[in-house]
């Protein structure tokens, strides 16, 4: 087991365009015990993305369950996620691991679906919602190279006044 | 090794403030900090951290020339701050109601007793000038838990004030 190197905004190996995993061997399994590791030695990460660690695989590890408020499919494999369904759109706050010290607002479907392989390569489908499902988001973005510095909406302004339609 | 000072810049609004200001800073010398520049009934505010080698005589002389210019009221002080050092919100409250004098005392002093620690306040005057009403975000840190602010928030209600409570669950990934 290793703890593994975050990759830090203004690296632009973050957006990079991620790979995906065709071998699902031994090694591979390893690297995704080890990128839950980077992950668990953060407090409160709820997510992390291969490519946070300079390794360009579609790969993203989502666990919410440590917050017992948040609905959650437990401790969620990633592995070529696709997002099959969307649902609703909200504001919600987030931070990074690749970005320190800033956290801003960023529009995330509310309920979606995600169709991924395990670290093995089976199949899976997960339901997600509210909380998890802006995780699962924010890690797939990872893997296309997008941080949430790319999605941000102003933290002001919450409400918009309206325009003077003319008569 | 560069000193912080907070330039607080207040003057009639006009295109071009920003702009102005921040190449003079940038010509003399100056890096900038975290800023907060919004304007506020025709007026253009700025509160600015500015990071300066010299002394405060010194950037004076840097912003005067274009503050003078645009006619902006300048004020400097050096202040004893530093960067990567938020505290982050985990509450956001909204406040609204008939625009009558005392609201914002009577809605954040129940909130200070009852452990909130404001760090972002925006309010607006909306409505008509017959009956103005008023509006107000806050977002701020619960040091004693939502529960309690909560609790003060539901007295509001009696004295015609809305509010509306959201925790704010920063995601890290």
């Amino acid at each position: 087991m290793a703890i593994l190197d975050i990759l830090l905004f203004p690296d632009l190996e973050l957006k990079t365009v991620s790979e995906t995993v065709t071998e699902f061997d031994e090694e591979f399994q390893q690297f995704v015990a080890d990128l839950d590791e980077t992950r668990l030695d953060a407090p409160g990460c709820v997510g992390i993305a291969a490519p946070q660690v300079g390794r360009f695989q579609r790969v993203a590890l989502v666990d919410v369950s440590a917050n017992p408020k948040h609905k959650n499919n437990g401790f969620m494999v990633l592995v070529n996620p696709e997002i099959t369904e969307w649902e609703g759109y909200k504001k919600g706050r987030e931070g990074c691991l690749s970005v320190p010290d800033y956290t801003g607002n960023v529009m995330r479907a509310t309920s979606i679906v995600v169709e991924a392989q395990d670290a093995k390569g089976t199949m899976h489908r997960y339901e997600c919602e509210g909380f998890e499902a802006r995780a699962v988001q924010h890690e797939i973005d990872h893997l296309d190279g997008l941080l949430f510095l790319d999605r941000l909406v102003s933290r002001r302004n919450d409400l918009f006044k309206r325009k003077n339609y003319k008569k | 090794m560069d000193k912080w000072f907070m330039l607080t810049l207040v003057g009639e609004d006009r295109p071009g403030i920003v702009a102005k200001l921040t190449h003079a800073l940038y010509e003399g010398g100056c890096n900038l900090g975290e800023a907060s520049m919004m304007r506020l009934g025709g007026n253009f505010t700025i509160m600015l951290m500015v990071g300066f080698s010299g002394k405060s005589k010194a950037l004076i002389d840097v912003v005067s020339p274009v503050s003078e210019s645009l006619g902006l009221h300048l004020h400097i002080d050096e202040i004893n701050a530093a960067l990567h050092t938020h505290l982050e919100p985990d509450v956001r409250i909204s406040v609204y109601g008939a625009d009558r004098p005392g609201i914002v005392s009577e809605v954040t002093g129940a909130l200070a007793e009852s452990g909130l620690h404001i760090l972002d306040l925006e309010s607006d005057v909306g409505g008509n000038k017959e009956s103005p009403i008023y509006i107000m975000h806050i977002e701020g840190h619960a040091s004693e838990g939502v529960d309690s602010l909560r609790a003060a928030l539901t007295l509001m209600k009696d004295r015609g004030i809305e509010t509306s409570l959201d925790e704010i669950d920063t995601l890290l990934g």
